[in-house]
């Protein structure tokens, strides 16, 4: 598999790291105040995921190279990546 | 169903072998069961086999998308153990383990369940500790476990590099000597065989395309060979868990990996048991046949490709050469890649989900195969009684809501690493 890194173009799967799917964190108030903490919101943050068979947005980082994070949309029954965005 | 024996095999030799009868039916599905399990794998028929023969539910249909054994059951590395370290794990494969000592005579069928020993390698102080930590843990759940010394580790495997040059130098080991490996087709054939002995209907070439409700109640599946009407829908296939989920409009504590495996050439027997190092990310043993089997990690990002990248089996045969340096010159027959159900917590989910009459089996990460038996058990017992397994009740969904979770590799929520 080859990962188009926006900075050095397609590189070796081996030189990635994998950061998991691209999640939108639920805002956090500060002070923090746990018992009114959204927690159906951060539970579904921490541990659901929509697992698509198809259309994924996911982190990498490219540790072997140019250490830059980036967010790709990969097709997960193929591995073709589909389009490219910068993090 | 005819039974198989010594007598039988010597009376279908005299005429040639060629009178043995279907091992299973191939009915035409029905537009009703009482239950439905989607996934003809080792865990659909497992379920399908304990419901008929514990709790009398024979009016059951296990559907396949494709041929039954042909997903994860024939893709695994067909290992067998129970050495857990958190007690919920240890109680429930050791409940596995057992059911496997005698899953042979049970359903009249060889799965070459072989107890050759499960041996953890460690590679630094720190990894002789934890081995000695989940050697006593093991122990205490009753669990049999052995700490092994490099001399005992050299007797055992004269093959194994215990030179202080060796790349990762070994320091010890600890043994299951209950562990081993099964023959993971025999598996799925032999449940099969099994359940429709006692009336399952198994339908191959049978995809689930939906999931029928009225209400907060499940009714049925459609399917590519029609409308099937059911009071129980159990849902047992492991890497697509999250498809079928969506279609009951859920979101699982779960991803989907993919995981490979190779086999060598074969060669003259060199490795009687089960060897892992879990520090060079590499599990090894040998078939009857003479091939070796390996594996070693998920490629790391979620894949329903069934197919992995190269630099993942180059790890692996780099790992297996650093301890078996005789094999550096064996050719690689055959790899090939599973879709493993990983969990966030790196334990399996056994359990009824909000929908009524609909049953999940699924999170099982690397482990799916040696819990064949017990997962059929337990997935049994809670369609049958709506009611968790005694060695189950902890595989919930709500763990995770609660925080309560069974992270035996302690590596959090990031399905990728456990």
């Amino acid at each position: 598999m080859r990962i188009p890194c926006p900075c050095c173009g397609p590189r070796a799967m081996a030189e990635f790291s994998y950061g998991g799917a691209d999640l939108s964190r639920p805002v956090a108030s500060l002070p923090l105040d746990a018992p009114s903490a959204p927690d159906a919101e951060w539970n579904d943050y921490v541990y659901r995921r929509d697992n698509p068979a198809g259309a994924h947005r996911e982190l990498w980082f490219h540790a072997a190279g140019c250490r830059r994070w980036f967010v790709a949309r990969r097709d997960t029954r193929t591995n073709d990546f589909l389009s490219e965005a910068g993090a | 169903m005819t039974g198989y024996s010594a007598l039988s095999l010597a009376r279908q030799a005299l005429t040639g072998h060629r009178s043995w009868p279907a091992a299973w039916r191939a009915p035409e599905p029905r537009a009703r069961y009482q239950v439905v399990i989607i996934g003809g794998g080792g865990h659909g028929l497992a379920t399908a086999y304990y419901l008929a023969k514990t709790y009398g539910i024979t009016d059951v249909a296990v559907l396949e998308k494709g041929w039954i054994g042909g997903g994860n059951t024939g893709r695994n590395t067909a290992i067998v153990r129970s050495n857990y370290l958190l007690t919920a794990n240890s109680h429930f494969y050791e409940h596995s383990l057992k059911l496997w000592e005698g899953l042979s005579a049970d359903l009249n069928f060889n799965v070459m369940f072989s107890q050759r020993g499960m041996v953890n390698i460690a590679h630094s102080n720190a990894e002789v500790s934890a081995l000695h930590r989940r050697g006593n843990a093991m122990r205490l759940n009753g669990v049999d476990a052995e700490l092994l010394s490099r001399d005992d580790l050299g007797r055992l495997m004269p093959g194994l590099d215990l030179s202080p040059q060796a790349r990762f130098p070994i320091l010890g080991g600890l043994i299951q000597k209950r562990g081993g490996t099964a023959r993971h087709d025999a598996v799925a054939w032999g449940y099969a065989r099994a359940a429709d002995a006692r009336g399952v209907d198994i339908i191959q070439n049978c995809e689930v395309t939906a999931l029928r409700r009225e209400g907060d109640r499940v009714t049925g599946v459609e399917t590519t060979r029609g409308l099937i009407s059911a009071d129980k829908v159990a849902i047992c296939v492991a890497g697509d868990s999250g498809r079928l989920a969506a279609m009951a409009g859920l979101r699982l504590p779960m991803e989907s990996h993919v995981l490979q495996a190779l086999v060598s050439e074969p060669v003259k027997p060199m490795l009687d048991v089960v060897a892992v190092s879990g520090a060079l990310h590499v599990y090894i043993n040998q078939s009857d046949k003479g091939e070796l089997v390996m594996g070693g990690d998920i490629d790391g990002s979620n894949s329903y490709a069934q197919r992995g990248d190269p630099h993942t089996l180059d790890h692996v045969v780099e790992s297996a050469v650093a301890l078996f340096p005789a094999i550096r010159r064996l050719r690689m027959m055959r790899s090939w890649g599973g879709t493993v159900d990983m969990s966030m917590d790196g334990s399996p989910i056994i359990t009824r989900l909000p929908v009524a009459g609909l049953y999940l089996n699924g999170g099982w990460c690397y482990g799916g195969f040696k819990g064949t038996p017990a997962a059929g058990t337990a997935l049994a017992h809670l369609v049958a009684t709506d009611q968790p397994h005694p060695v189950a009740t902890r595989f919930t969904l709500e763990r995770f809501d609660a925080g309560d979770l069974l992270d035996e590799r302690g590596s959090g929520s990031s399905p990728w690493m456990h």
